[in-house]
Parts: C-alpha cells; sequence; structure tokens
C-alpha cells in the first residue's frame, strides 16, 4: 500500500491483503478469490477505487481478502449498503459479495430492488446450497429432501432458481458460472464492464458441508453433458460430442435433442441476450430435470444507472430553479418582517 | 378589511379548534388560519390531529380530524388548553370536541350537517340533538350557521359541481372565523390562487375557493351572530424576519444546512411512515440543493443505505418512526461498531407496535439509548420545539461527523406536525461544521484515536488508506478483526467513552424559573411548551418552582447533578411511563415523581400545574408516577382510575 499505486500497473497479487484467508481448506472460495484479483488487475481496475460489500457468511468474508476498501456488513444487507455508496460516490466500482442464504433468504428483499432499479453494483452470489458459517442447515437453494442438521427428515422446501428471480426483478445482467471453471473469468470481466446491476450466480463447492454438490457441473468429463455454454447468436448446443441441443417442441417447452437426421442445428434455440423470455426458460433447466444447466452470460441490456438518474434529477432541478442558497431555502415566500 | 361597524375587542390570545371529517379539509383551514396569524405578527402554536385512516367512515367520531391554533400578542409555548371558539362543521366533530372549549367559548356549528343521520352517525341517541341540550346551550355561545346552504347558494353560478363547490365550505367556515378575529384575507388568497391556479391548475376551483373565503367573511359582517369581533394584536418579537415553521419542515432545512455547512452531499434514506413521511417529501423537493433522496425498500435498506453513504463520505441520514426504528436496530449498531457517523431521525408517536401512528408520544427513549444488542453507546438528542428541530439537526450531524458516531434525533409526532413562528437564520452567521478525511497512508490506521477519541472518517478514493470495516470486533488502531477478549473490553470501553466525551461540548443548563427551591421539574423534548408555560404560572402564582429542559439525552449536560441538588423534590413530565424518570433515578440516586400523560396528545398546562401542587403540598404520597384524566391529576394510582 504505497501512495505510488496511483501510476503503476496492478498485478493480480496488489489485490490481496495481509489478512490471512480464514475459508476451509478446500473451499471453493478461494479458486472464486483468485480470480477475482485477477479480473481487477486484467480490466485496470484501481484499489483505493473499488469497493467490496458483503454481508454475512462464509462468502461474505470476501472483503478482508481483497486489498481494496471493504466493508463486512450486517446479514443479507449488502445490497442496500452498496446502494449508499454509489450514491455518495458513482464513480466507485462496487462489488457485492453475498451467497444463497445472505442474498435469498434474509435479504431477499434487498436482491430484488437492487436490481430492480439498476444501481451500477456487480453482485456475485456464491451459491453452495447450504449454510456453511453457521454449520450446515438447509437453504433457500438447497434440494427437495436435503438432509441436514435442521432438517433431519430432508428439507420440505421447494429450492428457488437464484436468476429466475433476478430476471423477474428487472435485472439487467444476468449469469452463471461456477468456482473451478475457465469461464469464471470471463463471466466476472464481463460483469465489470456493463453498466448496471449485474447479478451473477456462482456455483462454489463448501466442502465441508455440501461437498461436490455440484459434481455434474464440475466433473471434467461429466461437465460436457451436464453445462450448456451459452453464446449469443449461437444454437444451443452442448455434450461431448456436441451433438446435443435445446429446442422448443411443438407445446412451446424446452428439449433435449441430438442433432441428426430430422434435426439440425437451424431448429435449436439460438441464444439471445436480449431476450428476457429465453433467459428465463433458460433459468429454469435443472440438471436434476435432464437439461444441461446453461452457463455464461443469460441476459444483457442497456439501461440507465439509478445513481445517474439521482444526479440528472439534481442536475434537471438546478437548471429549472437554479443552485439553492440557504437565504431561499429559509425564506419560503411566506415571511414576515418585524421591525 | 376592519371596516365593521361592530365593536372590536382586544384579547392577548386565543385558541381556536377547526373540527370536522377527514374529507372536510380542516388541516388546510387550520393552516391557512396559523399562516396568516404567522404573516400578521402574531406568536403562533398549533396542533393538527387526524386520524390514522386517511378516510375513515364520513360522519363518524372515529373519522373526526381537528387543528387548533393559539395565538397571541405575547410569547406562548403550547397550542393551549382550553378552546375559545370551536367551529364544528358536523355532529361528530361537536361531540368529538365540544369538552375542549372553554365555558363561555363560542361555539360555530354548520346546522345543515345536523340532521338525523349525521347525528345517527356520530352515535347521538335518536331523537336527541346537542344542539338543543340545556348542557351545552348554557355553557357556551353556540352560534348555527347553515354553511353548507351558504355556501352552495354562493357558488351556485360557478359551474362547478355539487361535489367540488361542497369542499370549498371549509374556506367558507375559515372566511367567517377571519372575520371574527379581524384577519386579513390576502395570504390564503394568495395560497388558493397559486395552489389550485397555478400547481393544480384548476384556476375555476381556486376562484371558488376564493369566492367561498371571502362570502364566509362578509356574512359575518352582516349577520348578527357575534356581538362582537376579537383583535390578538402583533406579538412583540425579536427584530429579523419570521416564518412559520413545523417540525418536520424545520428537520428538512437542518438537514441541508449542515451538508452545506460541512461541505457534503445530503443523502437521505428513508422508508415512508408518519409521522415521519413529511421530511421525505420536503427534501426530495429541494433536488436543487443537491440533496439525494433515496426512498428505500424497506426501513432496514433506507439505515444501511445511509450507512454504505456515511462510509463513502457523504452525509447518511435516514428517517423514521418507532416501529422503524425497531427494524433499523442492527443496522445502527453496524455503524457504531464501524466508528461511522449516521444521524437517525426518529418521530416518536404512540406505541408499542403500530400504536397510535398519528398521535404523539415520548416513548422511544429507552429504545434509543438501549434497544439493541450488546453495549450500543450513540448519541441521543431531543428537540424541545419545532423550530428547534432546525437547530437540532445541525447540531446532530456535526456531532455524528465530527466524532464518526451514529446519532438519533427523538423528535415527536406533536413536534413534527405543529407549527410555530421562525426567525430565519442568517447563513453567513452560521459555524462551518469542519469535518476531517485523513490522506497519509503513512500514519493512518483505521482505529487510531484522537484526542475525544474519535476515529479518522477515511474514506473510498483516497490512495493507500484502503481498510476494511465490519460488524466483527476489530483490534484497537490496526482495525483488524479481532476475538482477543482483552481487546474486546478495551474497545467496549472506548465506545462508551467516546460518546460520553462528548458531554464537554454540551452546553451546562441554566434552570428556569427558580433557581434553587422546593420543586425540580425535568423535562425533555417536545415538552418543553407546557412545562415552560406551567413554570411561568408557579412563579406567578408565586411558588418555588424551577425547571431544566433536555435537549441532549446521551450524554447529559454536565452540571445536572449539580442543580437536581438545588431542590428538595423533582418531578419528571413525559408522554410515557417513566423512561427519563429511570435515568434519572439509576443515574442520580433520587426519588424523582414523574407525571406521565400516555394519551396520545400533550400536556395540558393545568394538568402540569396539578402535579405541581400535589408536589408542592405534599398531597402526592408514595406513587412513583401519576397519570392525569379528564384534563386533571389526582394523587390516585394511575390503573385505579379505570
Ligand atoms: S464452511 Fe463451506 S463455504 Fe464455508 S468456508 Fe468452509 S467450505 Fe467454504
Amino acid at each position: 500500500m504505497t501512495a505510488s499505486n496511483a501510476v503503476s500497473i496492478l498485478n493480480a497479487k496488489d489485490f490481496a491483503t495481509s489478512n490471512d484467508v480464514r475459508w476451509c481448506p478446500g473451499c471453493g472460495d478461494y479458486a472464486i478469490l483468485n480470480q477475482m484479483r485477477k479480473v481487477c488487475a486484467a480490466i485496470g481496475a484501481r484499489r483505493e477505487n473499488t469497493v467490496f460489500v458483503s454481508g454475512i457468511g462464509c462468502s461474505s468474508r470476501f472483503p478482508y481478502y481483497m486489498g481494496t476498501y471493504g466493508f463486512h456488513s450486517i446479514h443479507g444487507r449488502a445490497p442496500a449498503v452498496a446502494t449508499g455508496v454509489k450514491l455518495a460516490n458513482p464513480e466507485l466500482d462496487v462489488w457485492v459479495v453475498t451467497g444463497d442464504g445472505d442474498g435469498l433468504s434474509i435479504g431477499g428483499n434487498h436482491l430484488m430492488h437492487v436490481l430492480r432499479r439498476n444501481v451500477n453494483l456487480k453482485i456475485l452470489l456464491f451459491n453452495n446450497r447450504i449454510y456453511g458459517l453457521t454449520k450446515g442447515q438447509y437453504s433457500p437453494t438447497s434440494e427437495e429432501g436435503k438432509k441436514t442438521k435442521s432438517s433431519p427428515m430432508g428439507s420440505i422446501d421447494l429450492p428457488l432458481s437464484p436468476l429466475s428471480i433476478a430476471v423477474a426483478a428487472e435485472a439487467s445482467f444476468v449469469a452463471r458460472t461456477v468456482d473451478v471453471d475457465r469461464d469464471l473469468n470471463r463471466v466476472l470481466t464481463e460483469a465489470a464492464n456493463h453498466q448496471g446491476s449485474a447479478f451473477v450466480e456462482i456455483y462454489q463447492d463448501c466442502n465441508v458441508f455440501n461437498h461436490k454438490a455440484f459434481d455434474y457441473a464440475t466433473d471434467k468429463d461429466a461437465k460436457l453433458d451436464n453445462l450448456l455454454y451459452l453464446e449469443h447468436g449461437k444454437p444451443m448446443i452442448f455434450g461431448k460430442q456436441r451433438d446435443k441441443g435445446i429446442r422448443l417442441n411443438g407445446s412451446r417447452k424446452p428439449e433435449v435433442v441430438t442433432l441428426g437426421p430430422g434435426v439440425r442445428e437451424d431448429d435449436l434455440l439460438f441464444h439471445d441476450e436480449s431476450d428476457e423470455s429465453m433467459a428465463f426458460l433458460l433459468s429454469r433447466l435443472r440438471h436434476t430435470d435432464g437439461f444441461p444447466e446453461p452457463m455464461g452470460i443469460y441476459y444483457r441490456v442497456k439501461d440507465d444507472c439509478y445513481e445517474r438518474l439521482v444526479e440528472q434529477q439534481i442536475a434537471t432541478a438546478r437548471s429549472a430553479r437554479g443552485p439553492g442558497t440557504l437565504e431561499a431555502l429559509f425564506d419560503d415566500g411566506n415571511t414576515y418582517e418585524v421591525p | 378589511m376592519s371596516t365593521s361597524a361592530k365593536p372590536t375587542h382586544p384579547t392577548r390570545a386565543a385558541v381556536v379548534r377547526f373540527a370536522g371529517d377527514s374529507g372536510d379539509g380542516m388541516q388546510l383551514a387550520g393552516t391557512q388560519f396559523t399562516d396568516t396569524s404567522a404573516v400578521f405578527g402574531n406568536d403562533v402554536a398549533t396542533l393538527p390531529d387526524f386520524p390514522a385512516e386517511i378516510r375513515a367512515p364520513a360522519g363518524t367520531v372515529a373519522g373526526v380530524s381537528g387543528f387548533q391554533i393559539n395565538f397571541a400578542s405575547t410569547d406562548i409555548h403550547t397550542p393551549g388548553d382550553e378552546v375559545d371558539v370551536l367551529i364544528a362543521m358536523n355532529p361528530a366533530a361537536f361531540k368529538a370536541h365540544i369538552e375542549d372549549v372553554r365555558p363561555g367559548g363560542i361555539v360555530v356549528v354548520n346546522e345543515d350537517e345536523f340532521t338525523k343521520i349525521n347525528l345517527r352517525k356520530a352515535a347521538y341517541a335518536d331523537g336527541y340533538d346537542p344542539l338543543d341540550d340545556e348542557r351545552y346551550t348554557q355553557r357556551f355561545k353556540i352560534v348555527r350557521v347553515p354553511i353548507t346552504r351558504l355556501n352552495t347558494e354562493e357558488l351556485s353560478s360557478t359551474g362547478l359541481g355539487a361535489k367540488d363547490v361542497g369542499r370549498c365550505r371549509n374556506m367558507w367556515a375559515l372566511g367567517l372565523i377571519y372575520w371574527l378575529y379581524d384577519r386579513p384575507l390576502d395570504t390564503t388568497i394568495a395560497y388558493l390562487e397559486d395552489y389550485f391556479g397555478k400547481k393544480k391548475k384548476m384556476p375555476q376551483v381556486a376562484e371558488a375557493n376564493v369566492k367561498a373565503l371571502r362570502a364566509g367573511y362578509y356574512f359575518g359582517e352582516t349577520a348578527e351572530l357575534f356581538p362582537a369581533r376579537f383583535q390578538v394584536p402583533r406579538a412583540k418579537a425579536e427584530k429579523g424576519r419570521y416564518r412559520k415553521i413545523t417540525g418536520n419542515e424545520a428537520a428538512a432545512m437542518g438537514l441541508i444546512t449542515a451538508a452545506h455547512l460541512a461541505d457534503k452531499c445530503l443523502i437521505y434514506c428513508s422508508y415512508p411512515i408518519t409521522p415521519a413521511s413529511d421530511i421525505l417529501h420536503s427534501l426530495s423537493a429541494l433536488k436543487h440543493y443537491g440533496v439525494k433522496t433515496f426512498q428505500a425498500e424497506d426501513e432496514i435498506a433506507a439505515v444501511c443505505a445511509a450507512i454504505g453513504v456515511s462510509f463513502t463520505g457523504q452525509l447518511g441520514v435516514t428517517g423514521t418512526s418507532g416501529p422503524g426504528l425497531c427494524l433499523k436496530a442492527e443496522a445502527i449498531n453496524l455503524a457504531i461498531m464501524a466508528e461511522l457517523p449516521l444521524v437517525v431521525i426518529n418521530v416518536q408517536r404512540g406505541g408499542p407496535s403500530t400504536g397510535l401512528p398519528t398521535k404523539t408520544e415520548q416513548s422511544d427513549l429507552l429504545q434509543a439509548l438501549y434497544g439493541r444488542n450488546g453495549d450500543s453507546p450513540l448519541v441521543v438528542l431531543a428537540p424541545k420545539s419545532p423550530a428547534d428541530c432546525f437547530d437540532i439537526c445541525i447540531e446532530a450531524a456535526r456531532i455524528a461527523m465530527q466524532h464518526t458516531v451514529p446519532v438519533i434525533v427523538l423528535s415527536d409526532g406533536y413536534l413534527a406536525n405543529g407549527a410555530e413562528p421562525w426567525r430565519l437564520p442568517d447563513p453567513q452567521a452560521m459555524e462551518p461544521i469542519r469535518v476531517e478525511h485523513p490522506t497519509d497512508p503513512e500514519t493512518y490506521r483505521p482505529y487510531r484515536r484522537s484526542e475525544d477519541l474519535s476515529r479518522p472518517w477515511a474514506i473510498p478514493g483516497t490512495p493507500g488508506l484502503e481498510h476494511r470495516l465490519g460488524g466483527l470486533e476489530k483490534e484497537h488502531l490496526t482495525g483488524n478483526v479481532s476475538y482477543d477478549a482483552d481487546n474486546h473490553q478495551r474497545m467496549t470501553w472506548i465506545r462508551k467513552q467516546k460518546v460520553e466525551n462528548i458531554a464537554a461540548q454540551v452546553p451546562d443548563l441554566e434552570p428556569i424559573g427558580s433557581p434553587s427551591g422546593d420543586l425540580l421539574i425535568i423535562g425533555w423534548g417536545g415538552t418543553y411548551g407546557s412545562i415552560m408555560t406551567a413554570v411561568e404560572r408557579a412563579g406567578e402564582e408565586g411558588k418555588s418552582v424551577g425547571a431544566v429542559h433536555l435537549r441532549h439525552l446521551n450524554p447529559m449536560p454536565g452540571n445536572l447533578g449539580q442543580i437536581i441538588k438545588r431542590y428538595r423534590k423533582v418531578l419528571v413530565p413525559e408522554l410515557n411511563t417513566g423512561q427519563l424518570r429511570t435515568l434519572i433515578r439509576s443515574r442520580f440516586l433520587i426519588d424523582a415523581r414523574g407525571l406521565n400523560k400516555i394519551q396520545g396528545k400533550p400536556f395540558l398546562v393545568d394538568e402540569l400545574m396539578d402535579a405541581i401542587n400535589l408536589m408542592l403540598d405534599d398531597r402526592w404520597g408514595d406513587r412513583e408516577s401519576l397519570s392525569p384524566t379528564e384534563h386533571h391529576v389526582t394523587a390516585v394510582e394511575p390503573l385505579s382510575m379505570y
């Protein structure tokens, strides 16, 4: 940390802190942290102009390990704190780090509203489908029937899809990636470059309380059959042999088909990042229902950022009424003189 | 306009109350009477009183909306105990307010509305009409005016529909009362033309309202309703330019002023809640001052956003009322732990829970002080009058920013909606708020203390000062997360001492009334006006009564203990069951007694006088607390009164 860093080129290690990283050995959070530092360096972020805001949970320790400004706030409220940061200084690069419990349970309300407002924040939701910090209770994304300390007979809650929520909440950038996937770096970079709320779900392995929950998405061999890497304008093809695809059937429901006689590429769905309905449809595809789970950027549109609109209104008010003076503030026109 | 041949009696002060259905426009009539009286040069104090429901069933007592104004040629501090002139627009309004009228007082009733149906809606017995009841006709001068009919006739040619015509009745009634008190019409006419004509673009409606106002006025002049009219001369006040101001308006202006003095951007983050929403409304209409307003998705988001603002180096403020303060508790603790500035304005209302949303109370004091987990000291201030909301907000912002500490301001529903004249301050004479942000990476440590124990307020954007804050305990100096036992004990004491050190800047208290003697009254917040008036009256009666009023609840002024020793007894009047009393007893180990009113209304001076006399005459007994009922206080256990 030297004052001269204002002119230097920063490396990933410049975004580290002296704090010991205290996640469990083997936790997926390490991989995300490493990629995040690399992305910060690669996009030319400045430490002093970058802020990481988090709530409570394992993932929310993230700010302590980034050599930027950071705020480890309270459970679920990081989007609100981060909104305040952007209102106060729209020039800062602000990242929110949250988890499935923090962001979808206690803080679900804030997540929904920060997305619809399109505050220019990058929101990373580490989804490990479990409560890690409190030692292993089921979370809003735990699968039905999951046996945990607080659900010994199996969870009877239906899990929700973070991306369906993001799309429904009017997010302007929606993406998914995996902690150990090579695509993580690209997705984080795209999120950083997006103007507006960018929502990224990251499948993250909690190797202590929910190990291998995402095996199907990380196993080198299996994942090509289980994941669908989205590319804008391209047909939705996946599979080890790249011979499978997604198309809509006669009742406009998605189905997995094998390319070959009777099924051409043109019959498949083509990804369109600006299509909200398609983003929602993709967010409903689950591995457990026999679908590949889409990865990459689901949805991306240009929209005005909240904190800029706030500033615009001030500018509009000033051009209509002039910059306010205290004299004018006090005198509302209904004043009188006492001699 | 005082061309009337009727005699005019000068009078020192008068209390007028407009009462009608909540859709009858009584708040507008009352506000206009207040504005006119203030502009005329009277001292004014007001008490609006409205139902929690936007439109409670029409014609019922539950749906009555009232507005009381005390205006005077001398200094006044309360909206008045008794009503001199009541305007009752329907039977329900009559029923709800008649007992507050002083014997011999004038009651103007809109007799057209005293129909069978309306009497039934007001839950009067079949066949009974209070206007014929001798109990009332002998006690009051009841003036029957067919306001509905006269107003309709006057406006028949305007082309407006019956509904719009009916809506002008409040202005007709206001015109009549303007005549009775010899008030000029121009302030209200200017308002009507601006509001309905220019803002709402309904010039016809503006014209009709003006016409109704004038018609009421001329009716007073020509009809033989009143034997005389009254005149309340201008009050003698300090030289200067004045306006009328409510507590919420004053708070909004105070916050803008504070930001201006500190060269900060004010960012007000709030969720709508009665009776605090008007601060959000005011500020969101003042964007040209550079104010940013953020209507959050809930109370928690509002306070968290304000904390994010503070972290980033601007003035973060959140406003709410009791139930909202409950929701903000956890986040306020975050600001205490992170040692960031934060201003929380809590406009108290009747509680617990949803309680009485539109009524006043002082029952959040202990919540503000203690209603959070852990040892969580912060600063608590309370304005004493509507205009004082201005000064207290500036002070709150100054303390928060200079000491990196949250400050809760305890306003209340009475102050928020009540109005008084306010002498415009001179911006040039205001002291700037000096705020420092460190920039030197060599000397910076996130939790290095200044002499008064405040923490350096380093802000994002400053190279080399990157640091991480949070709700986990922090190590002294470095600010790293620390679970060390000794460090936690040390930091807990530091946080407490940091707040206590602020006492050095709190001005000493000066008792009002007797500087020593038989009885000391200790008040706080919005009860100042009533207590002042009672102490003045006690002084006139030769009683040895002094009073101090706390605007600083934490830390308290340093000389309070000294002052307490100068009196034989201590009385703590509060609009709660005794929250300040509990603090005073525990802190000073004295047998303080409480007058505790929990009716959603401010104290009457009579109630305070009763309590003073009970204390002075040794008739109070052993009870720690007494409560008033039916405008009086007797020495009986509060619950045994029911
Ligand atoms: S509990 Fe799970 S999520 Fe938390 S640090 Fe350990 S492995 Fe990671």
